[in-house]
């Protein structure tokens, strides 16, 4: 990408002096330090989350229930009520809403933009820090009180009946069973306002992001010289500026109908439950592409770091991503082909669906043709890019597929769209996270992983979470239905194939652990530039980690044989 | 900061306020929540922990916005450190805009699709029917050329006050400034005196909630969370105004370098417009015929 002058090599690394511990990492108000906690965070919750994943799995190894059943291991840890057949169901929703929740909102998001875009989005455009520091710590902190309050929902009461804890109506939370009536207990009222507290994080993150990008790049930085992550998140931001304020309406409805008698998707007050799909999927669509924008971005770097040639078509790229954003907004409605919308609503919503197809097949077809005739190293973050592009072109696919009202209307709540959207994202979004985390690792904290462990890692899991989710395609088709703890015998083979794949995905997590904990205990001390010519953004010109404030001298972007 | 540095950025020092508004913030949802339903043990209607984690934003608010002043007369707000907050302020009202789409969304839907469709009729023809019959039978509705009008105009000349103290400000006319401003905020006050009236005429009479009218008690939802989200916004927007008062009274504003104020005006200006679309749309064109 643009090159840079070499007149600000002296980064002044005598004076590099770091506050102390609170100063540092609790009232920070450095953005490497701010991008570091996020990560950590989004690890610790990863693991939550996959935890949460494998309860799932182990459950739905057999029809009938073992895991959520009385007598289980689950129910020796005694943290959930298990005594009678509504509560061990409940708990099994509860389980479900909760790692889709944590994926979502605790994992993915604080990765890609808080840790990655935090770290990486003001080195990248020549800036000192973000535009606003001290709202930058606030974000983080405002996650974490999401997350204590998201915490004490899981073991609140939910209802409607005794010892179910924890709501249970998954992510999108549709009413009636949000309403009071579906889970009068506390735990949904505790979820809403962890929901207004992590959509605060996220505006005020994404304030701070345009702003930064649009005000702080560095001289000759113009946003068509601009590296594509950059663009991924200025992109990103604009979705969560624009969606997330409709979702806080939306739960404020929620909020309003369950404790002040309003009745916006209340049927008896003359409300429209269908209303509420309408508002959460205006913000929803949008979000599944703030999962994997961000991911779009640090593939293109690593493809063409690892490639030792510029991006192919850069101009397109980074008009693709804002074509993916602003076209985004207006399909959500493919979401409910099936609450019995008219048929030129759904017509309509079918053609602008197919539509992203396009821009995001630009991005596919760059990225092979950035390869294309490269000189490629099979690095590490290389096999994880290349992973990413088979298996998010596999999960875009299937999309293509959904989009088609009718044949949606056989698939809708299947294992088919449980497999597509975690080919999207659990294997594509996961994948980008994995690969920027290889990519920048070494930049990040100064040392070097264990290429094996990482390329161990890589293999492991791609064998691994192809075998959970490419049989839930044929689940899904022969018309298996989400969120439920039981299910028919005929379902048993590929659910089993299903559970061993994720016991091989948990094998490549404690790889993925054992490699961090490697790096750490060996300190190997790493290059500025361990990616050779083929990395050209800033942050290959800082050392490795980058000063505490970096480019106290801004850089100068002479040439535009960007990319 | 640390000598050297060769920008005009400002690199902002470690700050203990973030962290006391997410505790504060955390004290806020459980309180609210056990507040409204009750929890761990403590009854319904235990507002103690709601009301710590209020005081603790509040508090937050005024430390924070402290020190931003703080470092403003302190010359860290440069020429592009003050671009960003202009950067900032549009993000963030934009972001309000958003919040506002949420309850004129779910106002047009009701208003406009709360017939039953079964496809025998245009588009057009489907909509004409559902308007023709909102408001639902029964609901009482405001007549528009009242006290809807009175806050209208009262809001419009408000927005005129607050420009005739912005083109002070440029002037350097400090008495203009003075003058605009106080008259801005009499006015958003007798706005939301005029507002509570309304409010407590709708609540007396219970217009709304009329059980007779099976649609009444989502009209009576969307009119009060939308009018009421507005106001709610008014006196954030009077409390910002009469910051910038005082700070004005303090000198803390040149002609030169007043964003404080300028963003206080932006801030005035999208309520403004929010009333103009509440006024049309709420009060005027889906009002129904006025008694």
């Amino acid at each position: 990408m643009a090159t840079v002058a070499a007149s600000h090599d002296h980064h002044h690394d005598d004076h590099d002096h770091k506050p102390g511990f609170f100063d540092r990492w609790i009232f920070t108000t450095n953005h490497k330090d701010i991008g570091t906690l996020y990560l950590g965070f989004a690890i610790m919750a990863g693991l939550v989350g996959g935890a949460l994943s494998g309860f799932i799995r182990w459950e739905l190894y057999e029809p009938g229930l073992q895991i959520f059943a009385k007598g289980s291991m689950l129910d020796a840890m005694g943290l959930f009520d298990l005594t009678n057949p509504a509560a061990q169901k409940h708990a099994y929703n509860s389980f479900v809403t909760a790692h889709a929740v944590i994926m979502i909102f605790f994992m993915v998001m604080p990765a890609m933009i808080g840790g990655f875009g935090n770290w990486f989005v003001p080195i990248m455009i020549g800036s000192p820090d973000m535009a606003f520091p001290r709202l930058n710590n606030i974000s983080f902190w405002l996650l974490i009180a999401s997350w204590i309050l998201l915490c004490v929902s899981i073991f609140t009461p939910s209802g409607p009946g005794a010892g179910q804890n924890g709501f249970g109506g998954g992510w999108t939370m549709y009413p009636p069973m949000s309403t009071h009536a579906g889970s009068p207990g506390q735990a949904f009222d505790l979820v809403i306002l962890s929901f207004h507290l992590s959509g605060a994080s996220s505006i005020l993150g994404a304030i701070n992001f345009i702003t930064t990008i649009f005000n702080m790049r560095a001289p000759g930085m113009t946003l068509h010289r601009m590296p594509l992550f950059a663009w991924s998140v200025l992109v990103t931001a604009f979705l969560l500026l624009l969606s997330l304020p409709v979702f806080a309406g939306a739960i404020t409805m929620l909020l309003t109908d369950r404790n002040f008698n309003t009745s916006f998707f209340q049927a008896a007050g003359g409300g429209d439950p269908v209303m509420y799909q309408h508002l959460f999927w205006f913000f929803g669509h949008p979000e599944v592409y703030i999962l994997i924008l961000p991911g779009f971005g640090i593939i293109s770097h690593i493809v063409s770091t690892f490639s030792k040639k510029p991006i192919f078509g850069y101009l397109a790229m980074a008009y693709a991503m804002v074509a993916i954003g602003v076209v985004g907004f207006v399909v959500w409605a493919h979401h409910m082909y099936t609450v019995g919308m008219s048929f030129d609503l759904r017509a309509y919503f079918v053609l602008a669906t197919m539509v992203i197809a396009v821009p995001t097949g630009v991005k596919v077809f760059s990225w092979i043709a950035t390869m294309w005739g490269g000189s490629i190293t099979f690095s590490v973050p290389m096999q994880w890019a290349i992973g990413f592009i088979f298996l998010f072109t596999v999960g875009g696919v299937t999309g293509v597929v959904l989009s088609n009202a009718p044949i949606d209307y056989s698939l809708h709540d299947t294992y088919y769209v449980v497999a597509h959207f975690h080919y999207v994202l659990s294997l594509g979004a996961v994948f980008s996270i994995f690969a920027g985390f290889y990519y920048w690792y070494e930049k990040m904290f100064g040392i070097k992983y264990n290429a094996f462990l990482g390329t161990a890692h890589f293999w492991v899991m791609f064998v691994g979470v192809n075998l959970v989710f490419f049989p839930q395609h044929f689940l899904g088709l022969q018309g298996m239905p989400r969120r439920y703890v039981d299910y028919p015998t005929g379902f048993t083979y590929w659910n089993q194939v299903s559970t061993w794949g994720y016991a091989i995905t948990l094998v490549g997590v404690l790889i993925f652990l054992v490699m961090l904990v490697e790096s750490i205990v060996r300190r190997r001390p790493a290059e500025a530039n361990p990616w050779g010519e083929g990395a050209t953004t800033l942050e290959w010109t800082l050392s490795s980690p980058p000063p505490y404030h970096q480019f106290s001298e801004l850089p100068v972007i002479k040439e535009d044989d960007h990319h | 900061m640390a000598h050297g540095v060769k920008h005009d950025y400002h690199i902002i020092n470690p700050s203990p306020w973030p962290l006391l508004g997410s505790a504060s913030a955390v004290c806020w949802g459980l309180g609210l929540v056990m507040w409204l339903q009750g929890l761990f043990g403590f009854e319904k209607g235990s507002w103690w922990l709601f009301a710590v984690g209020m005081t603790g934003i509040l508090l937050t608010m005024v430390f924070w916005w402290r020190d931003v002043i703080k470092e403003s007369r302190a010359g860290d707000h440069t020429p592009v450190v003050q671009i960003g907050l202009r950067y900032g302020m549009i993000m963030f009202i934009a972001s309000e805009v958003m919040f506002f789409v949420a309850w004129f969304w779910i106002f047009f839907e009701m208003a406009l699709f709360n017939t039953h469709r079964a496809g025998d009729h245009s588009a057009i023809e489907e909509v004409r029917r559902a308007w023709s019959t909102w408001p639902p039978h029964g609901v009482e509705t405001i007549d528009p050329w009242h006290l809807p009008l009175l806050n209208t105009l009262l809001l419009l000349t408000s927005g005129t006050t607050a420009t005739w103290a912005h083109h002070a400000m440029t002037e350097g006319d400090r008495e203009g400034v003075k003058w605009g401003l106080v008259l801005t905020i009499i006015l958003g006050a007798l706005f939301t005196a005029v507002q509570a009236y309304e409010y407590y005429e709708l609540i007396h009479h219970n217009e709304f909630f009329n059980d007779a009218a099976a649609n009444s008690g989502l009209y009576g939802s969307s009119f009060f969370m939308a009018t009421g989200f507005h106001g709610f916004h008014v006196l954030i927007g009077t409390i910002f105004l009469i910051i910038c008062l005082l700070r004005l009274l303090a000198g803390h504003f040149s002609p030169q370098k007043h964003f404080g104020f300028e963003s206080a005006a932006w801030y005035w200006h999208f309520v403004d417009v929010v009333w103009l679309f509440l006024f049309a749309f709420v009060y005027v064109v889906f009002g129904g015929a006025p008694h």
